[in-house]
């Protein structure tokens, strides 16, 4: 039944977008005009394309991230079941999550977090 | 307390037993209900949060905000909507034509989907997962791509800062969202949204269960939710003095208005979503040791409760919209890095050492 109504929502979403912007169009009014055309930036005409090389300091949030984010998908299932598991089960995670504080910390000092 | 599985059942028992559909037949009947009640909620709080946001906003700057349309402005949202409605989609001449249309669909999916999971009542819930938490970090990451996309597509210099600039920051404060989650997860024991409000009706709100990690939890969670639903003070990806409108300067009409929409549902979600895990969801306000106090509060029934909450968790973000001046994107950066990350991570140890101690009530 889950995974049904995930499928539904799922589907939802889609459709809902699909018959508004349907709707949209039949009710709008339509001009063709060169001007209307342009991407807007200003009012003065564009210089060169957008898709170019972009700066690099966003990568690399994006690979931190990375990192951390594989680092909580591993502490939830430990979450879920720490009762049972007790101390030898958190001495262990404090172990796992010293490991990438010293991740961390190397990033920290070599720059990687600050912006220029 | 008002159990919504009598309303299910029910219904079930009407289309197969009363009605005599197969089992096919009745559980295709019961997803377009669902639809039609996703859809429906959906719009109605679209427009709820809208016009609540402009009043919030007038009131905070001293103004009246919309008075003209209909008695005080109630009617200002449906005009909106039937104006982008009635706006042209201008598809420009040197975007990426399938990718730019292909954005919104993502924003809107993946605002729906999460919308989907929150628990509004006992038995009233749509994707209850028994990894829900996991599945509702899942999904609403979906959303920054439909962003980037968005950004990138439309083919324009003001977009694509935009878009990245967002992106890095959504990407960023999911960390603290997710570690946040986790904390509390400790607690509670079950990943499953409904178990964890049931959990919440027995043993009292997270918020108090937890005491001083589940405190700073809460507020880590106020700050990133912000930064997620990108508003408030971390609203740069959208600057309008720098950026004209961000990632969505490039779409008129409807195709504007699905990321106005998933914008707002969006904070809803994330309001929800901190009413379900720290302060009870639909589990009502106990006091140890007065009965009188705790049966009249039973008495209120739960979606009251869920919605009671997170309308007062909506007021505390923006309250923290209007109040705080825009950050610059290295200060957002760093904010999350060099204090969110870490001290929601000692605070994460801090409460498996609650928990393992038994130091929580």
């Amino acid at each position: 039944m889950n995974f049904t109504l995930f499928v539904t929502a799922l589907l939802t979403g889609v459709s809902f977008v699909a018959v508004v912007t349907i709707l949209a169009k039949l009710i709008a009014p339509r001009s063709f005009n060169e001007q209307k055309e342009e991407a807007y930036e200003c009012g003065i005409p564009t210089r060169g394309r957008s898709w170019m090389q972009f700066r690099v300091g966003y990568y690399l949030f994006a690979i931190l991230f990375l990192m951390f984010d594989v680092e909580t998908m591993f502490l939830f299932p430990w979450a879920v079941v720490m009762r049972s598991l007790g101390p030898a089960g958190l001495v262990s995670v404090l172990f796992f999550l010293f490991i990438l504080v010293l991740g961390l910390a190397y990033a920290w000092r070599k720059g990687a977090l600050k912006w220029q | 307390m008002f159990n919504f599985d009598i309303v299910t059942t029910w219904l079930h028992n009407l289309l197969t037993g009363t009605l005599g559909l197969p089992e096919w037949g009745a559980i295709l009947t019961e997803s377009i209900l669902v639809a039609l009640a996703i859809i429906t909620i959906y719009a109605v709080f679209a427009i709820v949060l809208i016009y609540m946001e402009r009043k919030v906003c007038a009131a905070f700057q001293c103004r009246l905000g919309p008075m003209r349309v209909g008695p005080w402005g109630t009617l200002q949202v449906f005009s909106d909507v039937f104006k982008m409605l009635t706006k042209e989609i201008i598809n420009l001449r040197q975007t990426d034509l399938f990718l730019h249309n292909l954005a919104p669909f993502l924003v809107v999916t993946a605002s729906m989907v999460t919308f989907a999971c929150l628990p509004w009542n006992a038995g009233a819930h749509i994707l209850d997962f028994n990894v829900g938490v996991f599945f509702f970090l899942a999904i609403s990451s979906i959303g920054v791509v439909g962003i980037l996309l968005a950004g990138w597509s439309s083919n324009n210099k003001y977009s694509l800062i935009g878009a990245m600039r967002s992106g890095a920051q959504i990407i960023s404060y999911e960390l603290s969202i997710g570690m946040t989650m986790l904390t509390m997860i400790c607690l509670t024991g079950t990943m499953q949204f409904s178990e964890i409000c049931a959990d919440q009706a027995v043993n009292g709100w997270n918020i108090f269960r937890g005491h001083l990690p589940a405190v700073l939890a809460f507020i880590i969670y106020l700050v990133a939710g912000n930064a997620e639903c990108n508003r408030g003070p971390f609203d740069l990806p959208e600057s309008e003095s720098e950026l004209t409108a961000g990632y969505h300067t490039e779409y008129s009409g409807m195709h504007f208005g699905y990321y106005y929409l998933a914008e707002y549902l969006n904070l809803f979600i994330c309001a929800g979503m901190a009413s379900t895990i720290f302060l009870g969801g639909w589990a009502p306000l106990h006091i140890a040791g007065l009965e009188g106090f705790n049966g009249v509060m039973d008495a209120v029934p739960g979606f009251v409760w869920f919605l009671g909450k997170t309308f007062f968790v909506v007021f505390l973000l923006m309250w923290l919209r209007w109040t705080f001046p825009r950050l610059r994107i290295d200060q957002i950066l760093s904010l999350e890095w060099k204090y969110l990350v870490p001290i929601s991570m000692v605070n994460l140890v801090l409460m498996a050492l609650v928990v393992a101690m038994g130091w929580h009530f």
